[in-house]
């Protein structure tokens, strides 16, 4: 019973972390950094912080989604607050704030800006009318989401709109990948389920498109806790091809047990032709680079882009359509230790495009501190302070690979040990252990 | 999964090889929100067919994948629907599904009786334990079925355990998924409130149409849903009320 009660107790402050994200606005004009409640905004061309406008003074907890629309006119951030928030990127003032139920777990903005799509932590999905803003200085809108589509009390981890706007994509934790078509008037549901791309054997945590100008459709790729990338067609749900990251980078050992944990894919972000696609796992100090070949529907692995000097593991990526540079951070919300409280990492690396034309591989490294566009002070505003210690780095990679694991991963219990919890439950769990 | 255990099962009726209910009971409702830990297949073509329906598919591997299931009881309880079916439909491949593990083992146990009884009949019909509203796209392609039947579920009267029951707006764009154009949705209550639910929603789907009463008199199974079950029964026993609600699956109208 005792025993029961600790693990319970210890799960609940882990899962309270959050990863920090990145959002690359599509032109960098500007980089968002978001870690704990903090939204952190730098302003590339001017190369100085951006103060953000907020009537109701921003973020209570942990901001699990940041995304900027496809012209940039639009940033919107979510998360355990249950509050979406809707900025113009002009004026940086919040347009739209939103009121969810539950927590928000990801966000997507549709193709024509006219619609913000956020899911909750059960699994359903709501449609934000954003055709109403203007420009034009206006008092903030307080609203709400009307229901779009649902997965069945499973909690969705990523959502996405295919590049021609036509679908919506939804990934969530019983290994499930929904293409629904996104109707013109969707504030009255979406009910068409194009597809199901089935074949991940763990929660699906990231998805990204892959497209070109001889491929607008373009292609799906995803990663899991599975520890793979798989790419489909998403139209029709076949899987095409199934890339074994986790292997590949060296993080699996061959006396592997069954049961052990696999390291998790964490973010996907492909060039803006779709040839390649860069990969932030778990454990892996750097990101893992492969190369997608839209014409034979196959992955396969460039190389791996090793970070050496400190143990940098990227919690999310990002980068423009524009500039050849990927963007990193690591970090992680409410660790225990109040000493490395809301510090991120940045990191970027440069090379980071497409090869079309040219038959050597660009040259991919990762940037020096001095080297990043407006340097020092980008780093100052992003990450909190200039040089972050060792120990919040290993800190905060442990925190967030635990809180996700616990929040995706099902728990396999004994017959035994839930024969038990069935007898402890109601009656008995309100008894304080002995 | 299907094996057989010998005629002398003390949980079978000496006379007919039956199972007998009084060893296979549980609790009535069971909660389809928590994590479920029994197998589910990835994807549809990983259901082992030959484990559920021998006499159609000898080898496990089922590469011509002509024959699909076509009919798929939600919630089948004990699966008295499922058996008047399958001698009424004896070349459609059917499914029952159930959460509640005992009642599946029944079911199960009783598909396997009838086959050694009646040698050549019940080869069409099988049983899985699973959460169909968590795992329908697991097990059936886009526009697989021909039939779906919700016959007394779970009424979940609170407010707050609404997103608990079968038939919801947005369950119902999962079912339209596996039903093909022209397919059947089959439901039935004897609590009116459930009744009006499951009649609303269906009402406000663009993707079913209900399906007017010369067609429903028509057709041999209407008559099956309150008579079949074992609940239909107990109502009928009681005296009590029933309320159906059958629609068709249509094509969208979405323009693209």
């Amino acid at each position: 019973m005792e025993d029961n009660h600790m693990e319970e107790h210890d799960q609940k402050l882990e899962t309270e972390v959050a990863p920090a994200l990145i959002a690359v606005h599509p032109n960098q004009k500007f980089i968002s950094v978001s870690i704990g409640s903090d939204l952190r905004l730098f302003n590339l061309q001017d190369g100085s912080g951006v103060t953000l406008l907020d009537e109701n003074g921003g973020h209570k907890d942990s901001i699990r989604s940041i995304r900027y629309s496809k012209s940039g006119q639009l940033f919107a951030s979510a998360g355990d607050d249950k509050l979406v928030k809707i900025w113009d990127t002009n004026s940086w003032r919040c347009i739209y704030s939103v009121v969810s139920e539950k927590r928000v777990t990801s966000l997507a903005i549709s193709c024509d800006e006219m619609f913000v799509c956020f899911a909750d932590k059960f699994g359903v999905v709501y449609v934000v009318d954003v055709r109403d803003y203007n420009n034009e200085n206006r008092a903030l809108v307080n609203t709400k989401g009307v229901p779009l589509l649902s997965h069945y009390c499973s909690i969705i981890t990523r959502l996405e709109f295919s590049p021609d706007g036509k679908y919506i994509v939804t990934a969530d934790r019983d290994f499930k990948i929904r293409v629904t078509l996104f109707p013109k008037e969707p504030l009255s549901g979406a009910h068409e389920i194009q597809s199901f791309c089935l074949g991940h054997t763990e929660f699906v945590s990231c998805l990204a498109f892959i497209s070109s100008q001889d491929y607008p459709q373009g292609l799906l790729a995803s990663g899991s806790g599975d520890s793979t990338v798989r790419l489909w067609d998403y139209a029709s749900g076949s899987l095409l091809d199934t890339c074994d990251v986790g292997a590949k980078a060296g993080l699996l050992h061959s006396n592997q047990k069954q049961d052990e944990i696999l390291p998790s894919v964490t973010d996907l972000c492909a060039t803006s032709n779709g040839s390649r696609i860069a990969v932030a796992i778990q454990s892996l100090p750097g990101i893992m680079l492969l190369k997608c070949n839209l014409s034979s529907n196959t992955l396969s692995v460039i190389k791996v882009v090793s970070i050496t000097a400190e143990t940098f593991i990227p919690t999310s990526i990002g980068a423009s359509s524009s500039v050849p540079l990927l963007w990193m951070v690591m970090g992680a919300s409410s660790l225990q230790s109040n000493n490395f409280a809301l510090l991120a990492r940045v990191r970027v690396v440069s090379g980071f495009s497409d090869n079309s034309s040219v038959t050597v591989e660009p040259e991919i490294s990762v940037l020096d501190d001095k080297e990043i566009p407006r340097g020092e002070p980008l780093l100052q505003i992003l990450q909190g302070k200039l040089s972050i210690g060792e120990e919040a780095f290993s800190t905060a990679a442990e925190a967030v690979k635990t809180s996700m694991r616990n929040l995706l991963i099902k728990k396999q219990y004994s017959a035994e040990r839930r024969e038990f919890r069935k007898r402890g439950r109601n009656d008995k769990k309100n008894q304080t252990p002995a | 999964m299907l094996e057989h255990e010998s005629i002398s099962n003390p949980t079978h009726s000496k006379t007919t090889g039956l199972p007998r209910k009084r060893f296979y009971r549980a609790r009535a409702h069971s909660n389809p929100l928590s994590d479920s830990h029994f197998p589910v297949p990835i994807f549809p073509s990983q259901f082992d067919y030959s484990l559920h329906y021998p006499q159609f598919f000898p080898l496990p591997d089922r590469s011509d994948g002509s024959k699909k299931i076509e009919f798929a009881d939600i919630g089948c309880g004990f699966g008295g629907l499922l058996i008047s079916l399958s001698t009424l439909f004896p070349n459609t491949l059917m499914i029952g599904m159930e959460l509640r593990d005992k009642v599946t083992e029944y079911v199960k146990e009783r598909i396997l009786a009838l086959r050694a009884s009646n040698p050549g009949q019940y080869e069409n019909v099988s049983v899985v334990r699973t959460n169909s509203m968590k795992y329908i796209p697991n097990y059936f392609e886009k526009g697989q079925l021909t039939k779906m039947f919700f016959l007394f579920p779970d009424p979940h009267f609170k407010e707050k355990n609404h997103r608990r029951r079968v038939i919801s707006p947005h369950l119902l764009d999962e079912y339209a998924y596996v039903l093909r154009v022209g397919g059947i949705i089959y439901t039935i209550t004897d609590v009116e409130e459930l009744g009006v639910w499951m009649k609303s929603c269906l009402d406000g789907h663009p993707l079913f149409e209900a399906i007017s009463q010369e067609v429903l008199e028509a057709d041999p199974v209407v008559k099956l849903l309150s008579t079949a079950t074992e609940e239909g029964q107990k109502v009928a026993r009681n005296g009590g009320q029933t309320f159906q609600a059958v629609y068709r699956r249509i094509a969208s109208s979405f323009s693209h």
